[in-house]
């Protein structure tokens, strides 16, 4: 199956990661802190399983989720519960661990029931979900699941680096998740040849610009989801993690995380755990600093992902590290009448939007004022479904629950209004709307 | 540069809450993000946003007009010189004639508007919308040029307050802020409004220009046509010589300070549509419709309807039709934000002008009327267009439990 995707946007930015000849040379980041953050997996309501102090494996469960008590989040390594940060009201922003040298993992029984073995092995909460984009319900139904093998995010991390000796694991995974849907198994890949050949998927070539690698856009061009349907989305990473767990019955806590950005050296991909300190993933990876300016360290991608600074951790499901100029120290004099040569833009009327070879290392900056939404037809062009992009974000302000339904709520998730958000010339916060509208919906219908 | 920044980051606190020129924040802020782009950083979302914003969109949106306003303020002259029946025509006295004639409606327009927008933005503790900046240079270029300025004045303060700030301000007005103040000047002001002298401006200014006879007839050509009688139409010139479709392409004949020249205008829409500020969906469905019906009245011509004489090419080219198709039209916040609306929308423009002027006599110009019966009309055909959606949407649905 081929599917080409029209609409969409590839940014052109500076800092792109070079792909290494194999997982040999990829180098090793030892973390000298862990971080897990509970906000990391929507959908799930914390309780703690440990306390600071407590000694944990690779594979101990550090939290559950309330409802479903089997449904956890597990320890990346061996180490010790240092710190267990609360914010407002008690909740929990944190588990912060240090690790050892360990590599003691907690065995699990893969004979019993697979959705059971996935909760408690703390995989269940690396799957999301259409509607609401959350961590899957235990008790739902998927009518299929998908799973993306490439993302298409500026400077994104090739995710299938390393997946060619992994056929066995992929099947298994495969295996494991076709048992759980009465529908198929989708693959979404660039080409054919970026995955070994596996069994029981059905796999589907996805041409195009970014957003092509979002699930949600894939989904849209296979099979939307309708009100009422449930879909499952994970990305082949985590697909090959469940393999492994079904043939080793352990968990493979590893990560490739690419760093990237303009405000990197040499941008390159380093394997680490997930949560692992900023720190220890930079290291003195970093330009050194002519002028005394600001940096933005970003565990994610420039669209989707969070700012956590220098002393932060590495978030799920990111797995990229971009750093570029924070910004707020600049002041740009009439820039309204810059002609533009260094500027980044989808409108003709900078210069910067002609120079098509041309890697721009932009700042974070808002680069204007909030308006009403003024231009018309800015989020159709970069949101390849059939969807009305500014009628269901007005629905959602105005929390008009059947008009966001009737609208397609239920396909969207927030990060496929990062590049309408990107481009939205009234510089609306257009993930955060759709964050609150889906939350809002899963609320008021629970 | 650095040292102007200085200066504002040190007078800064005196504007903000509790300070002694708090009053006048909205100005204070309105200036320095004029001259500074803001260093916000992103919050929430993406990190990195596109470098357009609102004020790039209006400037390059009044970058379009220029080459209408210049040819407004050449026209101007020439159109006295003809009336005051010179026989040579200084090319710069010209321009300075309709320079100083348009000068004091164009500060009229800015002061009154731009006045409003800071009071209501200090009220609103918001920041100054820079919707206006376009608005304040339409309404001198889509009103005659004798128009009184107090006049300007009045329909400029009634539009902002009633179609635009009582909405909202800026992105929530149905109906486009220029048309209504021209609407209100024409309803309003019917006598001072129409006929055949508010076109050409008379009177020298600063000893430029010379004394105009009495007797002389500055009808512009749609005037004329309304008020033709029989199947044969001349169309002349204020001395008296034929109209000719060049002389309207051009923009040569009296009319509305900006909008005679159709070259000009198209310049305007090839920098808009360069630039992606404007809906080519739009512009060319009101030319496609202009053209389509102008065509259908044609054939069906009738001495009863003098205007349906014309040549469908002329009607594109006569009166504000195709100014109203580039700058009126494509406002994105009154039109259509459907794309398979914009269509739908632009076509009835085009088709509603034409039938306004050809089969309405009483309104010589029917692209203003046309606009505003269809900014009316643009949410009902979004709302046609998103519930085609929906039941596509909801059909999938159906289509699944069977």
């Amino acid at each position: 199956m081929k599917i080409t995707v029209k609409k969409g946007l590839d940014l052109n930015i500076a800092g792109a990661a070079t792909v290494p000849s194999d997982s040999g040379a990829v180098s090793l980041v030892a973390p000298r802190r862990i971080a897990i953050v509970p906000d990391d997996f929507v959908g799930l309501t914390p309780k703690l399983d440990v306390k600071e102090g407590d000694s944990v494996m690779i594979g101990s469960p550090l939290l559950h989720d309330k409802v479903n008590t089997s449904l956890k989040v597990v320890s990346p390594v061996c180490g010790t519960v240092t710190a267990v940060v609360r914010g407002l009201r008690r909740k929990i922003e944190r588990v912060e661990l240090v690790p050892d040298s360990g590599s003691a993992a907690v065995k699990f029984d893969t004979a019993g029931d697979v959705r059971t073995l996935l909760m408690e092995s703390g995989l269940w909460a690396m799957m999301r979900q259409r509607p609401y984009d959350v961590v899957p319900d235990p008790s739902s139904d998927p009518r299929d699941i998908f799973v993306t093998a490439f993302d298409s995010a500026p400077l994104a991390p090739v995710l299938t680096f390393g997946m060619q000796n992994a056929s066995a694991e992929l099947d298994a995974g495969i295996k494991a998740l076709a048992g759980l849907t009465r529908g198929k198994v989708y693959i979404g890949v660039r080409s054919q040849s970026d995955i070994p050949p596996v069994a029981g998927a059905e796999i589907v070539e996805v041409a195009g610009p970014h957003p092509a690698g979002n699930a949600g856009v894939q989904i849209a061009a296979i099979a939307p989801v309708n009100k009422g349907e449930t879909v499952w989305t994970l990305d082949i990473v985590t697909l090959r993690k469940i393999g492994h767990l079904m043939i080793n019955g352990s968990v493979d806590p590893g990560v490739i995380v690419a760093l990237t950005g303009g405000e990197v050296e040499t941008p390159h991909y380093v394997a680490t755990v997930p949560g692992c300190d900023m720190e220890s993933i930079i290291g003195a990876g970093l330009k050194s600093l002519k002028d005394a300016h600001h940096r933005r360290v970003i565990s994610g991608n420039v669209l989707t992902g969070q700012n956590v600074g220098m002393e932060g951790f590495l978030r799920w499901p990111y797995r990229q590290v971009t750093v570029i100029p924070e910004g707020d120290d600049v002041d740009e004099f009439l820039g309204w009448a810059n002609p533009g040569a260094g500027k980044m833009s989808v409108k003709r009327s900078f210069i910067g939007h002609f120079l098509s070879g041309k890697k721009f290392n932009p700042d974070a900056r808002i680069k204007g004022g909030r308006r009403a939404m003024i231009l018309s037809g800015e989020y159709d062009r970069v949101l390849p479904m059939d969807i009305l992009g500014e009628y269901l974000v007005k629905a959602i302000i105005a929390k008009d629950i059947d008009k966001m339904e009737q609208l397609g709520i239920y396909e969207v998730a927030p990060e496929d209004f990062a590049l309408p958000e990107y481009v939205d010339t009234s510089k609306l916060e257009l993930q955060k709307i759709v964050r609150e509208g889906l939350d809002y919906v899963r609320k008021e219908l629970a | 540069m650095k040292g102007l920044k200085r200066y504002l980051d040190r007078i800064k606190p005196s504007f903000e809450e509790g300070g002694r020129l708090h009053a006048f924040r909205s100005v204070f802020d309105g200036f320095e993000t004029f001259l500074f782009t803001p260093s916000t950083t992103s919050a929430s979302g993406v990190h990195i946003h596109d470098s357009n914003d609102s004020k790039r969109t209006m400037i390059i949106v009044v970058l379009a007009l220029i080459p209408c306003f210049l040819f407004g303020m050449y026209n101007t002259g020439y159109q006295h010189w003809l009336a005051a029946g010179a026989s040579e025509f200084p090319f710069w006295s010209m321009l300075l004639y309709g320079f100083l004639a348009v000068l004091p409606r164009v500060v009229v327009a800015y002061v009154v508007g731009l006045g409003i927008e800071f009071v209501v933005a200090q009220w609103r503790k918001e920041e100054i919308q820079e919707g206006f900046l376009v608005t304040g240079i339409l309404i001198p270029m889509i009103c005659p040029i004798e128009t009184p300025l107090w006049m300007i004045a009045v329909a400029t303060a009634f539009s902002v307050i009633f179609v635009k700030e009582v909405f909202g301000g800026t992105g929530f007005n149905i109906f486009n802020v220029a048309l209504v103040t021209r609407a209100v000047l024409f309803f309003g002001y019917p006598a001072q409004m129409s006929g055949d002298k508010v076109f050409v401006a008379t009177k020298p200014i600063f000893g430029l220009g010379g004394q105009v006879a009495d007797g002389f007839t500055g009808a512009t050509p749609l005037g004329q046509i309304a008020t033709a009688t029989g199947s044969e139409l001349h169309l002349e010139n204020i001395a008296g010589d034929p109209i000719s479709t060049w002389d309207a392409f051009l923009g040569l004949i009296p009319g509305s300070f900006g909008e005679t020249s159709t070259l000009c205008i198209l310049i305007g829409a090839a920098i808009l549509l360069l630039s992606g500020m404007a809906s080519w969906k739009i512009m060319a469905s009101v030319f496609a419709g202009g053209l389509i019906t102008g065509w259908l009245v044609n054939v069906c011509a009738t001495p009863v309807y003098p205007a349906s004489f014309l040549d469908p090419v002329d009607q594109l080219l006569l009166g504000g039709f195709a100014f109203a198709a580039v700058f009126m039209a494509t406002d994105p916040v009154t039109a259509a934000r459907t794309e398979t609306g914009k269509y739908i929308y632009g076509f009835l423009i085009g088709a509603v002008a034409i039938v306004i002027r050809v089969y309405n006599t009483g309104y010589p110009e029917g692209a203003m009327l046309a606009v505003l019966l269809m900014n009316a009309f643009a949410p009902l055909i979004d709302y046609c267009v998103v519930q085609a959606n929906i039941s596509r949407r909801m059909r999938r649905v159906k289509a699944k439990a069977e």
